[in-house]
């Protein structure tokens, strides 16, 4: 699963996406212990999750056709 | 026309006032949010944007969704820039008209503080001795900062 990065997150991964090896789908809580191991760099980063563009808490499913994204804290305006 | 946009080049403040008058409304706000040189004696030299732009553009329509539902009425447009801006450059241009003036002065500060919690674009500081993201190591959500 493919999931875009940005901001803090991009600049400390060195790519604007990341690849995790999951199933097929799988909870926005057990995406985020997944990159917590797989990325131990990003160990203290505090994001959201947002599927196809909208926020989505850790219960919801998203699946490898879903459009996933890291969202750090945001700092527009 | 978009009524709620992420850009790289400069906003262009009439074109987003333009686009909120019609025959109804007799009143229009316009904020302009600017590059700040000095933040709590900090000098920052310029300032760089980034921003998940197809997501921005539906929160930002998302903020003028709310806006119409509290304040019915009430029409909005935003444009924020990305990229490199200089000390003093235009960010972010919110504009609110409305039939009487009351509703679009509420309905922008409203806007303004919803970017700044929902819309997924951010700033990075560069000083004259390093640089960094806001809203990263500082620890603070966006949407308490000053303004």
């Amino acid at each position: 699963m493919e999931i875009k990065v940005f901001a803090s997150i991009k600049e400390k991964i060195g790519s604007d996406t990341i690849d995790l090896f999951v199933g097929d789908s799988i909870t926005v809580g057990e995406l985020k212990n997944h990159i917590f191991v797989d990325y131990p760099e990003l160990d203290g980063e505090v994001f959201q999750v947002a599927k196809n563009e909208a926020f989505v808490k850790d219960d919801e499913v998203v699946t490898s056709d879903d459009i996933v994204a890291l969202i750090p804290p945001v700092s527009g305006g | 026309m978009k009524m709620f946009e992420v850009v790289s080049e400069e906003l262009d403040i009439n074109k987003y006032h333009k686009l909120t008058v019609n025959e109804h409304q007799g009143a229009v706000c316009t904020f302009t949010g600017h590059v700040r040189e000095w933040t709590k004696g900090t000098r920052t030299v310029h300032l760089e944007y980034e921003a998940y732009i197809p997501m921005a553009e539906k929160m930002l329509a998302k903020i003028g969704d709310e806006i119409a539902e509290r304040w019915p009425g009430v029409i909005t447009a935003i444009g924020h820039r990305i990229g490199k801006l200089e000390i003093s450059d235009i960010a972010v241009v919110i504009v609110t008209s409305s039939p009487h003036r009351t509703d679009s002065y509420r309905a922008n500060e409203y806007a303004v503080e919803r970017l700044k919690e929902i819309v997924p674009i951010w700033k990075k500081e560069i000083w004259e001795d390093g640089e960094e993201w806001i809203g990263d190591s500082r620890k603070y959500h966006p949407s308490v900062e000053e303004n």
